[in-house]
């Protein structure tokens, strides 16, 4: 039960960034024939290429039956490594072994071809994920069933909606049966109520049927629901294993620990012109703090210095999710502003934000012109104090009970 | 696809996969699904469909009925131009389209290539198999004329078979080498169409290659020669007697061609989803 099903070693890629315009043929010709040659005989690249490790010196075991979540920032290397398992691209350094058949899900619907209908398509797909026709045959039902699309099953892919697609698309790739699966960030897709279906799905299938489940998802809430432990890379390394509970923390703390709190030093320029000095986050009662409850409302105050009037002089505030969506936004109205220092101040007392960690940004403007953009402050808003009732399931909206609501009897 | 149990499998820096082989006899069946998604797709949302696979070898034939068999007055033998022709059409139609389906498959297929594994060489071979059915399509054309002159071919016939395979092979050959440079080269797409119509001439599609007196071996290096000319003895009762030693320096290109294409596409494999 606990041997490992893949063990990874020393496992290293590297990649070479080319500064230029793509290489042609015309480039190696002028390197020289013998050049090509040895280029095209898969010879080594110049050596004026910058090399890049996208994986350096990875290692770790996974045991049969485990669920195991990959997480980390935006060029960690998480893609790379599920390449790699899934002998897409081969490894620079190092070794893998792998136990078991793996079937790797790194998109959701490799191979649909939109003129095909739905039926052509599971049958397309399915022999692309690996399966044979027999065994797509057997299954066929389940996944027409799984994917809600009975009625358009002889129709065109391309007249499908996106939703009715990405289910089409997962429900292939839910009734593989391979000892290992590897998935990416592909759950992201779809809505939400698909979304728990197939958490479900591949819940059933980890837990009741022994399968190995490699995870990776931007999606925090989702490891936590399905992963017992977790990997997180960062810059190509193996930052820390473990637990999937731990691992995650260690992962948000990094994120909050990697931001600036501080203002940037203004350009000559902009010390002529208008400039921010300070920025200040800070419970309602003057508690300086970049940890929040959720629900508890809060204030940023933005110094900043005018040098020489300012026609039309804006100053706004963002708030943007890890994942990079811009949550919230707000501004104060344009105005003419004279030489001197001011504060400006907004209260957070009317939304609700869900926990997670937020970026804070600040940005100066004057009539159409930028002035200064940046990120202030990393902010986390956790469950834990949590103002009022707060159920903290995953799903909930990023805007938490900030409406009006009330209840009468009829 | 096999149900027996998966054997350790080792993934290392240029360590070329054991089982490349029985893998590549394992996933046969995505190679049939490619080839009957291209045939599928092929003449979707066109209003004469199939047709097309007619038309442009008729047009062909009578252009070169008229440029060979009427201008130049070329000798056929005892056998109808245009029958003569066709034959020549045949291999050559085959080739063409197997050679430059193989040449853009794997560009084509890039969207797969760097999403799922599967040995590689499933792709080329998939669009090849794709080209023989146009081929059949022109066979119809072929019993039309041979009804029409009421002609019938006899037990050469049995041979055709093996010149089809020597034309794939050919095809197969220089399409992989096509295939696995253009993922590096963008350039050798427009070397596919060039080579096509300087191969439709250098080959002995509009005449027949008996017309040459001499040379005859330097020009079967060219494998199209010894196909076109295997075609005609079969399909056309032995008229252009074929020589066994034009016909074996044509089987060699063709095998040096494809065993090459082979070890390039193969060496070049491992780093194509890198690069495509």
């Amino acid at each position: 039960m606990s041997s490992p099903v893949i063990s990874i070693e020393g496992l290293g890629k590297r990649y070479y960034l080319s500064h230029q315009a793509p290489e042609t043929l015309r480039d190696r010709l002028t390197h020289g024939v013998r050049g090509l040659w040895q280029r095209m005989a898969g010879g080594e690249p110049r050596p004026t290429q910058e090399e890049f490790w996208a994986l350096r010196d990875v290692a770790f075991e996974v045991n049969q039956g485990d669920v195991v979540g990959i997480i980390g920032r935006n060029g960690a290397g998480k893609s790379t490594l599920l390449k790699i398992l899934s002998r897409i691209t081969e490894p620079t350094t190092g070794r893998v072994r792998i136990r078991g058949r793996v079937a790797s899900l790194l998109e959701v619907g490799t191979g649909f071809h939109p003129e095909l209908s739905g039926r052509e398509n599971i049958f397309l797909n399915g022999a692309i994920l690996g399966m044979s026709r027999a065994e797509i045959r057997r299954k066929f039902d389940e996944i027409v069933a799984f994917a809600e699309v009975e009625r358009f099953l002889d129709t065109q892919v391309k007249h499908y909606s996106s939703g009715m697609y990405v289910r089409l698309a997962f429900a292939v790739a839910a009734h593989l049966e391979p000892e290992i699966l590897i998935v990416d960030e592909v759950l992201a897709v779809g809505d939400i109520a698909f979304q728990k279906k197939c958490l479900g799905k591949m819940q059933d299938v980890s837990r009741t049927e022994g399968r190995t489940v490699l995870f990776v998802s931007h999606n925090l809430p989702s490891i936590r629901q399905l992963c017992r432990s977790a990997i997180l890379l960062a810059g190509g390394r193996v930052q820390s294993t473990g637990p999937c509970a731990k691992v995650i923390e260690l992962y948000q703390h990094g994120l909050a620990g990697a931001a600036p709190t501080a203002v940037p030093t203004p350009t000559a320029d902009l010390r002529t012109l208008a400039y921010a000095t300070g920025i200040a986050i800070e419970t309602l009662d003057g508690t300086l703090t970049d940890c929040l409850p959720v629900g508890c409302p809060w204030r940023a105050r933005v110094r900043f210095c005018i040098a020489t009037a300012q026609r039309d002089f804006v100053v706004a505030l963002g708030l943007k999710s890890t994942d990079g969506t811009a949550v919230q936004t707000a501004w104060l109205p344009p105005q003419n502003l004279a030489p001197g220092d001011y504060e400006a101040e907004f209260v957070q007392d009317r939304v609700v934000l869900e926990a997670g960690t937020c970026t804070l940004l600040v940005g100066l403007s004057s009539g159409d012109r930028g002035l200064q953009q940046f990120e202030a402050a990393r902010l986390d808003f956790t469950a834990e104090h949590a103002r009022g009732y707060y159920a903290g399931t995953s799903g909930v909206g990023v805007v938490l009970n900030s409406m009006q609501s009330s209840l009468r009897r009829l | 696809m096999a149900p027996s149990a998966p054997p350790e499998l080792v993934l290392e820096a240029g360590r070329a996969s054991r089982n490349y082989w029985r893998d590549l006899w394992r996933y046969r069946e995505l190679l049939g699904f490619l080839a009957w998604r291209d045939i599928k797709i092929r003449y979707k949302q066109t209003v004469l469909g199939v047709l097309w696979a007619l038309i442009q070898p008729i047009v062909t034939l009578a252009v070169f009925t008229f440029i060979f068999g009427r201008l130049a007055a070329m000798p056929a033998g005892s056998v109808p131009y245009p029958l003569l022709v066709l034959c020549g059409l045949l291999p050559w139609q085959l080739f063409a389209a197997a050679f430059s389906n193989a040449s853009g498959s794997l560009v084509a297929n890039t969207h797969l290539i760097s999403k799922v594994y599967f040995p590689r060489l499933i792709v080329p071979l998939s669009s090849v198999a794709v080209a023989l059915i146009d081929f059949a399509v022109v066979l119809v054309l072929l019993t039309i004329l041979y009804l029409w002159w009421q002609f019938v071919p006899d037990w050469r016939l049995l041979f055709l078979p093996l010149f089809i395979l020597l034309t794939l092979v050919t095809a197969l050959g220089t399409g992989l080498w096509l295939t696995a440079l253009t993922v590096k080269y963008r350039d050798f797409r427009f070397v596919v169409p060039f080579l096509l119509q300087v191969g439709l001439f250098l080959s002995p599609v509009g005449f027949s290659s008996a017309n040459l007196p001499n040379w005859r071996q330097i020009y079967s290096l060219n494998p199209m020669v010894g196909a076109i000319d295997g075609f005609r003895w079969c399909l056309l009762r032995g008229e252009p007697v074929l020589d066994p030693l034009n016909l074996a320096v044509s089987v060699a290109m063709a095998l040096l061609l494809l065993g090459s294409g082979l070890w390039y596409f193969r060496r070049t494999e491992r780093t194509f989803a890198d690069i495509i």
